[in-house]
């Protein structure tokens, strides 16, 4: 398989993707209207204080210019300086954003395997009351927003049913794991510290459930149409032809071409996920990067909003990235195709 | 009959669409008996293949509904078979090449993956060095170049060709009795379509085989059957052995059938009959064919005729013919 060389082209391709949206935001959160510089230093700043920010942030200069002195640190590894911490914008990133890729990641365990369960038994069992409880779900689930499924379940856990904690990432007076990944589940489960990993996992389930529970039913209703259609080929009547049993017919020759649709539309939900995730993180009080975005918009933080949108950026190209190689593996069409034969 | 192979009585079967049923098999009857090679004829979208996918238990049910009639393989009933004997039947009893080899081919799985799926099913054979050497040889028996790389092959880097003879090696990779084969070769060109005919040939000699031969051109049917069956629209119209068609066709469909001069390519048979075949939402009362019929007569559009012995050797369904009109 020639996929290093298609690896490489998308990869290649990615680089001017990102970089054309970096122009962008670059140029959009410097067209806010308002002084970041005199926004960072307050109404009582001296005009010398603000026009000495301005310099140094070079927003004196013209934009080109500004964007040249940005995208030049930027390959040095520095994202310049939130204007309200004070502290190096990689920094805060660094702090955020494994909260969010681990709550995304779990959401996104949710939907593949929530999703593809409750897919194949809507196509397996079609027209009868499975089916239909499903397909009602379904409709409930794609309607109401992550932020609604929250409230709901933070009623019903938070204050009836107390099982699964609504606050942060860990229990107080639990101890942390020492920081490996940024990923609570992960680390305590490198450092052997079981307790800490049962309490992270306790923390994730409702807000990865509130954030995958549109997807997960999108992914269901997918996977559903795709069985039923491909249910009706001659290679699945085929299969059945040469005396291979029904429980294979089902499981591999109608399943795996099947799923790929299904696999192409996660990949798009979960990339979406990590941005989308800012009111679910507010409400389960979860410290991660969408609810440092938002706060840092709020603020015309202007480093840390394009340093924000530059890290989601890479993240959802990256998600892509995958989602396509995956989609190639279970695909020999692409593949090959890709391949020139 | 003691060699009756396959007796499919009266065969009714609908399609379950938006607002009701299409009623495309209205009562199709035909037999088939131990090493005969039969041939079924009739124009694009007469009911062929949902007959034949019905005698294999294929049907894909939904839209497919058996509304009525028996299917006898061996004097066992198929339509009444639990899972297990349908599998039995398909493994050792029937086998099938699809229409479309593109189409009957999984787009995700190597043609090895497939290939030995079936073989292992079928010989409960768990070892794969003996698995991969049937598969081998499968491919060797449909004289494809290269079988090892043949193996590992998705379907989409195979030729139209190669896939045709793909699909008669999974259909024949361990012996059957009856083989069906509906329009083998017709997507491709006529010299490859003739090398495939002549495959197939082979080995149901070597095989002892039956074989219904499924096609559109009467010149194919002419060469390679014993006996032919002529459908229209979803009922049996005409049967005989194809020598005594071809002399003495009755049905005035089949007359209408050879009258035209069948292309070379292409599956315009029907382009020299008037009409069109009918809407099986709403189709005509009594004989299917009396709107086209140049000899329609009021009974036609009344009752529906059966199938009606002229001699030994040819049946006809037309009130034109004997003592029918009674009975
Ligand atoms: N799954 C299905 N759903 C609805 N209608 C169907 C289905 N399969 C077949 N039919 C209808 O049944 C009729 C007969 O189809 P069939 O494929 O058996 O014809 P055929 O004689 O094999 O035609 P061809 O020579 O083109 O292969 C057609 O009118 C078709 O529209
Ligand atoms: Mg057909």
């Amino acid at each position: 398989m020639n996929f290093s060389r298609y690896l490489l082209r998308r990869l290649g391709y990615s680089v001017f993707v990102l970089l054309g949206l970096s122009v962008v935001v670059f140029i959009i959160a410097r067209l806010v209207p308002g002084d970041p510089a005199r926004a960072a230093l307050g109404p009582r700043a001296t005009q010398e204080a603000v026009e000495a920010l301005r310099a140094k942030l070079h927003l004196d200069k013209p934009i080109y210019v500004q964007y040249f002195f940005w995208l030049r640190s930027v390959f040095q590894g520095d994202f310049g300086e939130s204007l309200y911490t004070r502290r190096p914008v990689i920094e805060d990133i660094r702090e955020f954003l494994p909260a969010t890729l681990e709550l995304a990641l779990f959401a996104g365990l949710f939907m593949a395997v929530f999703g593809l369960l409750l897919g194949v038994l809507s196509a397996r069992y079609a027209n009868t009351w499975v089916d239909n409880v499903i397909r009602v779900l379904a409709y409930l689930g794609i309607a109401t927003p992550a932020f609604v499924v929250a409230i709901i379940l933070i009623l019903l856990f938070g204050m009836y049913y107390e099982v699964f904690p609504t606050i942060g990432r860990l229990s107080p007076g639990i101890s942390a794991p020492p920081r490996l990944t940024g990923l609570l589940t992960l680390d305590s489960l490198l450092s052997g510290n079981w307790i800490a990993l049962v309490d992270a996992l306790k923390h994730l389930f409702l807000p990865a459930l509130s954030l995958s529970l549109g997807g997960l039913f999108q992914e269901a209703r997918i996977t559903r149409a795709s069985m039923l259609e491909n249910a009706r080929r001659d290679f699945v009547a085929a299969a059945r032809a040469y005396g291979i049993p029904e429980r294979v017919v089902i499981a591999k020759y109608l399943f795996k071409p099947s799923i790929i649709p299904t696999v192409s539309i996660l990949g798009l939900d979960f990339a979406s996920l990590i941005g989308n995730a800012f009111l679910v993180e507010l409400l389960f009080n979860w410290p991660g990067i969408s609810r440092y975005g938002i706060n840092v918009m709020l603020r015309k933080d202007i480093e840390a909003i394009v340093a924000v949108v530059m890290v989601l950026g890479v993240v959802f190209t990256v998600v892509n990235i995958l989602v396509d190689l995956v989609v190639a593996y279970l695909d020999p069409r692409i593949r090959l195709v890709e391949r020139g034969e | 009959m003691q060699d009756v192979l396959l007796d499919v009585q009266n065969l009714v079967v609908h399609f379950r669409v938006y607002g009701g049923y299409l009623k495309v098999l209205d009562g199709v009857t035909l037999q088939v008996r131990r090493q005969e090679r039969v041939g079924l004829v009739g124009e694009t979208g007469c009911g062929k293949t949902t007959t034949m996918k019905t005698i294999m238990g294929i049907l894909p049910k939904p839209p497919g509904v058996v509304r009525g009639g028996r299917i006898l393989f061996k004097g066992r009933d198929v339509l009444s078979m639990r899972p297990q004997e349908l599998e039995h039947l398909r493994r050792s009893g029937i086998s099938m090449i699809f229409q479309d080899p593109t189409a009957a081919l999984n787009p995700v799985f190597t043609v090895g993956e497939q290939l030995e799926d079936a073989i292992r099913y079928a010989l409960g054979r768990r070892d794969h060095a003996s698995v991969r050497e049937v598969a081998l040889s499968a491919l060797q028996s449909v004289a494809l170049p290269d079988p090892p790389r043949i193996l590992e092959s998705y379907p989409v880097q195979l030729s139209g060709g190669m896939r045709q003879r793909v699909c008669i090696a999974l259909a024949l990779a361990y012996p059957k009795e009856l083989l069906i084969a509906d329009e083998p070769g017709t997507s491709l060109d006529v010299t490859i379509q003739d090398q495939i005919l002549r495959l197939i040939h082979r080995l149901a000699e070597e095989r002892k085989m039956a074989v219904i031969l499924i096609s559109h051109s009467l010149g194919v049917i002419r060469e390679w059957t014993e006996r032919v069956y002529v459908m229209y629209a979803g009922t049996i119209v005409e049967e005989a052995k194809t020598g005594e068609l071809f002399a003495r066709p009755l049905h005035p469909y089949t007359g209408a059938l050879m009258r035209c001069v069948p292309k070379l390519t292409g599956t315009g048979i029907a382009e020299g009959i008037p009409g069109r075949i009918p809407d099986y939402f709403d189709p005509p009362a009594g004989c299917r064919f009396h709107p086209r019929c140049p000899h329609c007569m009021d009974i036609c559009r009344q009752r529906k005729p059966q199938l009606f012995p002229v001699d030994e050797n040819h049946r006809v369904a037309c009130f034109l013919f004997g003592r029918n009109s009674r009975g």
